[in-house]
């Protein structure tokens, strides 16, 4: 009996010990404890004031008479400025949701403009032919969405890396044909779709409803946002990240980033849909080119612009962009560019071949795009931001790259 | 029976200017890597150009069509090798960023050469014996197509004969087969680089002028289309296989005619499933090495 007992508490000293090496060790992997927690809180205060200030603003802009010369066509409540805007915010919305696939999963794809039209095109279809109201067609479309992005996304993601985009852009182009062609005289062919007024309500119609569309496109810039920025810290969006950069690593881990890669495929399709049925309501209509591998290579321009991996990068990407190839068009009709002499004038009033120049500067020397460059000069001012461009700099696929150099 | 013989030549004829683009994208990828966003404005260029000259020279005679197939042959190389030397190899080894480069590069060239062309299509003339029919088993077949399939073939058999009998062709294809161990020898691959580069505009500038024959017009967005179709051919036949590239675009081009003839228009669709079918059983492509 003693022996026995004494054995027992043998044991459960042994676990104890156990468990307190256990608890070591989990100290010793913890992360340090911010040392610095007021600044953190700061920060943190900070990264959530700065949004929702930016979003109230944005709110606001219809109803005041701010002018932005050269840069906004108009006075901010004038229904062309918020019409451009109002463009601006869902084409962020749309980048966002590129940089979901290609700043995080590290997915470069040619056919993401497909799901955008789907959501735009589809919207029109459901709710002209089968008769539904706005919501439940937009709820059909994302189901739809769901489904297509899942199919195609499973097909596509059979390889990786340059195979990859060109399959997601055989697909997009089987789009377009499609759309194009106009089967049944659903898509309308190269004249577009018109929006089928009857079925949407009537404060989203019209010239004069362009503020209600304005407001909603920033609504659905604002879900865009939290849905990307919920994903990209979720479990699967750190999963994705990883197997961006090292996908042999992650399998061994014993994780499979298929399905990661598949989910984060099948989300940004859907965010991407979702701002394509905005860009419908506030275009009132649908247009091929919204099918065609120029305009997922739009969407990719504005991503690599702003920065890629960063999501603020996006945004001011696409408002960059929006922004420039609207103005850039009005800037070729001025006299003291059409004056100029040809080799001069044709270069400058082609507003494509300005952003095209911009992107390969930026692609060549400025490897972080304007959010890189906004790192940059905060570093000037501040030696922590500096640290933080160090680390920065660092990322783990330089860290891999100076790696097999070394090897 | 005459349709389908006029079908089966007209979409050799088509495989042959696919593979004119083809060739170029499949070696640059083999070899490097990249992607290649510009080979379309490659081939617009040559297009344009070779439009020019012949206009100048005289569309209708033979030393004006001969002139601008040799024209766009140049430009296109031109055009390529100053891409590769100016922008592509300052970005050694990063491939997304290459990628990203060439597609920059083709928006602002596309969007040029509307500035200085005008969107509208050109039409472009030949000589009168190009725009004939040749009876052939009883259907009547465009001579444009003989001429493209030609050119077509003595590029393919040129590109060959470089490849297996010079002292480069052979850097080429040790470097297709291991770039690193090339590099570790001691031999300077960026050379290469720049004469594939070269090689493959060369062809796409060819391509271009055929290809506004073959279908009537230049336009800036002629070699966007033809691009996506070439990327197409790519993949089935196997990254940077020649031979693959050559055997998928006829493949691929003869598929595209009868499925648009006989299936109401589908061939658009057809080749894309074939994309899908081939690699979900073949993800490396007919002749493409086993990744």
């Amino acid at each position: 009996m003693t022996t026995m007992n004494t054995r027992g508490t043998d044991e459960t000293s042994a676990e104890k010990s156990v468990e307190k090496k256990v608890d070591e060790m989990r100290t010793a992997a913890r992360p340090p404890l911010d040392t610095a927690p007021a600044g953190d809180l700061r920060s943190r205060a900070l990264g959530l004031i700065v949004p929702l200030g930016l979003v109230v603003l944005m709110a606001c802009l219809p109803l005041l008479n701010l002018s932005l010369p050269g840069v906004l066509p108009g006075a901010t409540y004038t229904p062309g400025t918020l019409h451009m805007l109002a463009l601006a915010m869902v084409m962020a919305g749309a980048a966002l949701s590129y940089h979901l696939l290609f700043g995080v999963a590290g997915l470069l794809s040619f056919g993401h403009a497909l799901y955008f039209a789907i959501g735009a095109y589809g919207l029109g279809i459901v709710m002209e032919h089968l008769e539904l109201g706005l919501v439940p067609a937009a709820l059909l479309i994302v189901v739809a969405a769901v489904v297509l992005s899942t199919l195609l996304g499973a097909i596509s993601l059979q390889v990786t890396g340059i195979p990859f985009a060109m399959v997601t852009l055989a697909f997009a182009q089987a789009g377009f044909v499609l759309v194009r062609k106009d089967p049944g005289r659903l898509t309308g062919g190269e004249e577009g779709l018109r929006l089928p007024t009857d079925y949407v309500p009537d404060w989203l119609v019209g010239v004069a409803d362009t503020r209600n569309l304005y407001w909603l496109a920033l609504a659905g810039l604002v879900l865009a946002f939290v849905v990307v920025t919920w994903v990209q810290r979720s479990r699967a969006g750190h999963v994705a990240e990883a197997v961006r950069e090292n996908e042999l690593r992650v399998q061994v881990l014993g994780m499979r980033p298929f399905l990661v890669k598949l989910a984060i495929f099948v989300a940004a399709s859907v965010i991407a849909a979702a701002m394509g049925m905005v860009h419908l309501l506030l275009n009132s209509g649908a247009v091929p080119h919204i099918t065609s591998a120029e305009f997922t290579i739009s969407l990719l321009l504005m991503v690599v612009l702003g920065g890629v991996g960063s999501r603020w990068g996006a945004l001011v990407g696409a408002f960059v962009y929006v922004i420039l190839s609207q103005r850039l068009a009005v800037l070729a009709q001025l006299p003291a560019i059409e004056n100029l002499p040809a080799v001069l004038r044709i270069p400058l009033s082609e507003p494509m071949f300005i952003l095209g120049t911009i992107f390969v500067l930026v692609v060549m020397f400025l490897p972080g795009g304007l959010a890189g460059l906004g790192l940059r000069v905060r570093a000037l001012f501040s030696r922590r931001s500096a640290a933080d461009l160090d680390e920065q700099a660092r990322t783990p696929e330089a860290l891999v790259q100076e790696d097999d150099q070394q090897r | 029976m005459s349709t389908v013989i006029l079908l089966a030549i007209t979409g050799v004829g088509l495989g042959a200017i696919y593979f004119l683009v083809a060739c170029g994208l499949s070696l640059i990828y083999g070899l490097m890597g990249v992607l290649n966003f510009a080979h379309g404005v490659f081939l617009a260029f040559g297009a344009f150009l070779g439009f020019e000259i012949a206009n100048a020279m005289g569309a209708t005679t033979w030393a004006g069509f001969a002139v601008s197939l040799l024209v766009g042959a140049l430009a296109g190389a031109v055009f390529a090798a100053l891409t590769e030397r100016i922008l592509v190899q300052r970005l050694y080894n990063r491939h997304i960023e290459q990628v990203l480069v060439t597609v920059g590069l083709a928006l602002a060239a596309v969007a040029l050469f509307d500035g200085i062309w005008g969107t509208d299509p050109r039409f472009p003339s030949a000589p009168a014996w190009l725009n004939e029919t040749t009876n052939i088993a009883g259907a009547n077949v465009p001579n444009d197509r003989f001429v493209a399939i030609l050119a077509a073939v003595a590029v393919l058999v040129a590109i060959v004969l470089f490849l297996k009998k010079t002292r480069y062709g052979m850097i080429i294809r040790a470097g297709v087969e291991n770039r690193s161990m090339v590099t570790a020898l001691g031999i300077d691959v960026r050379t290469a680089f720049t004469l594939v580069f070269t090689i493959g505009g060369a062809a796409a500038g060819l391509g271009g002028v055929l290809a506004s024959h073959y279908f009537g017009y230049v336009s800036p967005l002629l070699g966007q289309t033809l691009l996506i179709f070439a990327f197409i051919v790519t993949v089935i036949g196997g990254l940077g296989s020649l031979l693959g590239a050559a055997i998928a675009s006829v493949l691929v081009a003869l598929l595209q005619q009868f499925a648009n003839f006989y299936l109401s228009g589908t061939g658009d669709f057809a080749v894309v499933i074939l994309l899908a079918v081939v690699l979900l059983t073949r993800p490396s492509g007919l002749m493409g090495r086993k990744a």
